[in-house]
């Protein structure tokens, strides 16, 4: 049995697609690009993310001092303290993604397969849940809990996993029609191995696209929770505290709002062009 | 087919109904009887086709023998078990003697699987004690049976054509050696010559491994190759239930004529003289079944009995029953 020829699976076309389309594979390498400096990016610079230089307060770029992106109203360097921002933005929107994959993915499909009674319930929970008001939820866990990252991670993905859970029901509910899974039910598997086995892995086309739409979602909902004081605590810092900064004083110091607000761009350009691309490589009627 | 010997199949006045149309919380749903009061045997080794128009209840009746919709009333027993008092797990544990083969090859299949996988999975659920060189080794000899070759075996479905998917979806269905094949249309939605080639798989894998075969279709042309006997479905009811030779030469019901005359004629003198009987109308709703026969409404001999009376399943000799009030 040697040659056995393999054969091309939906997720290799997929792949061959997506990398064949330019956007989403520029996309793909700068966000690498982005996601590699900041973890790295750190260690090149002289200077700690919290380390105040009083003789460079509000100083624009200087690359002799080791300065590349110039320092904040209180001598910190920008550069170091960018990097650490994308560390906390991408850490929150893989996780808080995460968060809403798995719980959404889980959520719904169960609901979906059981479908009539407990599917009711189960969704009018999650609509209960969307009829509270974020930023109410938000301040009361702050207000309760104290300003924690982890709280962050928390009230984004309470919310967004109930998009995920919606997405993720529909598509189940036109999947259990189908005859693969009639089959799989007269070949005995039982309902957790059917969801697992064949629900799930046909509703990840459009988790993915989704998941990619989310995460740029995400990283805005904490910039925005930041710059409303609510997110990360100083001397810790985020995109979106960065840019809170920047604004204020973008009159006289422009390079404070500049990069952090060029890099978080970028990076949501970067996830939107790639949800894009992988939108057109999975979508079937392509074939 | 011996008569003496104990059926495989024993279906018991068996009665299928869907809610339908229910338009507020309170209201009292509606019923759509699918099937009612089906009642037949079925011996080991036997075809038996199920014939009738569309939305005569074929495929629910399939389903409902493997217990894949739930069954309003009667019974039905496999190899005298009786399925509807399985708990859940026994159920699905019984579903190695019973697999079925369905109407759209592509769709049956998972796409996301390949081959192996899709046809080693029931071998997975009841044969947990093979070890996976054994299982890929019987998916191969499975290969070999039905005509697909070996080296297709980590291919996906998207790359086999219809009849090659029905292949698949066969071998997927008798690896686990069922004692009852029900195969749902499965030759419809394939060309007519890969059609033969299937019918004729489908006996050949009969003859191997005795089993026994529930073959619904609405067309007669293909069921009279592969069948046995033949029962007629009209408004989830049976009309007629013969021998198929017996049926096709002698049929006794007026819905079962018409069926036999509406088969086309591959010569075009026999059929300018063949007098075709074509039925008007269409079927009447399940939801509001006509009183008395079901078929008076389209019935070229409906009399005033037929509307008040409903007539009964009853043998006119030979084994061949018929639900009419004036059978010819």
């Amino acid at each position: 049995m040697e040659n056995i020829p393999q054969g091309r699976s939906l997720w290799a076309d997929a792949r061959k697609r997506l990398f064949s389309n330019r956007a989403a594979f520029v996309a793909l390498i700068v966000l690498s690009m982005i996601t590699i400096l900041s973890i790295f990016g750190p260690l090149l610079s002289p200077h700690a993310f919290d380390s105040i230089d009083w003789d460079f307060v509000g100083s624009p770029p200087n690359f002799e001092k080791g300065f590349p992106f110039g320092t904040d109203a209180v001598g910190r360097d920008l550069f170091v303290r960018t990097m650490y921002g994308a560390r906390i933005s991408l850490m929150v929107a893989v996780v808080a993604s995460l968060v809403s994959l798995i719980i959404g993915v889980t959520y719904g499909s169960i609901s979906g397969f059981i479908g009539g009674r407990t599917d009711s319930y189960m969704m009018r929970f999650v609509d209960v849940f969307y009829s509270l008001p974020f930023m109410f939820f938000v301040i009361l866990l702050m207000v309760f809990f104290g300003r924690k990252i982890y709280l962050v991670f928390l009230a984004i993905g309470a919310v967004e996993w109930l998009d995920m859970a919606r997405i993720v029901r529909g598509q189940t509910l036109s999947l259990k029609r189908k005859e693969f899974v009639e089959a799989a039910v007269a070949g005995g598997l039982t309902k957790w191995q059917i969801i697992r086995k064949h629900i799930i892995p046909n509703t990840l086309g459009s988790v993915a696209v989704f998941l990619t739409l989310t995460v740029p979602k995400v990283i805005l909902l904490e910039s925005f929770l930041s710059f409303l004081g609510l997110g990360i605590q100083e001397p810790m810092t985020s995109w979106g505290v960065l840019i809170s900064e920047g604004a204020d004083q973008m009159e006289t110091a422009w390079w404070s709002l500049l990069f952090p607000a060029t890099f978080l761009a970028t990076t949501l350009f970067c996830f939107n062009y790639i949800g894009d691309g992988l939108r057109d490589a999975l979508d079937p009627k392509d074939r | 087919m011996s008569s003496h010997l104990n059926p495989l199949l024993h279906v018991e006045n068996l009665s299928v109904d869907f809610e339908v149309g229910r338009k507020s919380l309170f209201s009292k749903p509606k019923l759509l009887h699918a099937i009612t009061d089906v009642s037949f045997n079925l011996m080991p080794g036997e075809t038996l086709g199920i014939v009738g128009e569309s939305g005569c209840g074929k495929s629910t009746l399939g389903r409902a023998i493997l217990n894949l919709v739930k069954i309003s009333g009667g019974k039905v027993v496999l190899d005298g078990v009786d399925l509807g008092a399985l708990s859940e797990t026994e159920l699905r544990k019984s579903r190695k003697d019973m697999q079925m083969i369905f109407q759209d090859p592509l769709a049956s299949l998972n796409p996301r699987l390949n081959i192996k996988q899709i046809i080693s999975e029931p071998l997975e659920i009841f044969f947990k004690e093979l070890s996976k060189a054994d299982i890929e080794k019987r998916v191969l000899e499975m290969m070999d049976v039905v005509g697909l070759s070996r080296s297709y075996i980590n291919r996906y479905p998207h790359e086999f054509s219809g009849g090659q998917c029905q292949r698949i979806g066969i071998a997927r269905a008798m690896i686990v050696r069922p004692k009852l094949l029900i195969c749902d249309e499965a030759v419809s939605a394939l060309d007519v010559s890969i059609q033969a080639q299937i019918v004729n798989l489908l006996m050949d894998l009969q003859k191997e491994f005795k089993t026994s075969i529930i073959f619904i279709s609405h067309n007669l042309s293909v069921v009279r190759h592969i069948s046995h006997r033949i029962l007629v479905l009209y408004l989830g009811r049976m009309a007629e239930l013969a021998e198929f030779s017996e049926l096709y030469n002698h049929a006794h019901h007026p819905y079962t004529r018409a069926l036999i005359s509406a088969v086309p004629t591959p010569d075009p003198k026999i059929s300018k003289e063949k007098k075709s009987t074509i039925l008007m109308g269409d079927i009447p709703s399940p939801i509001n079944p006509p009183s008395g026969c079901p078929f008076r409404t389209r019935c070229p001999k409906a009399q005033d009995l037929c509307a008040q009376v409903r007539p009964e399943f009853k043998d006119h000799g030979s084994n061949h029953f018929v639900a009419c009030h004036f059978p010819d």
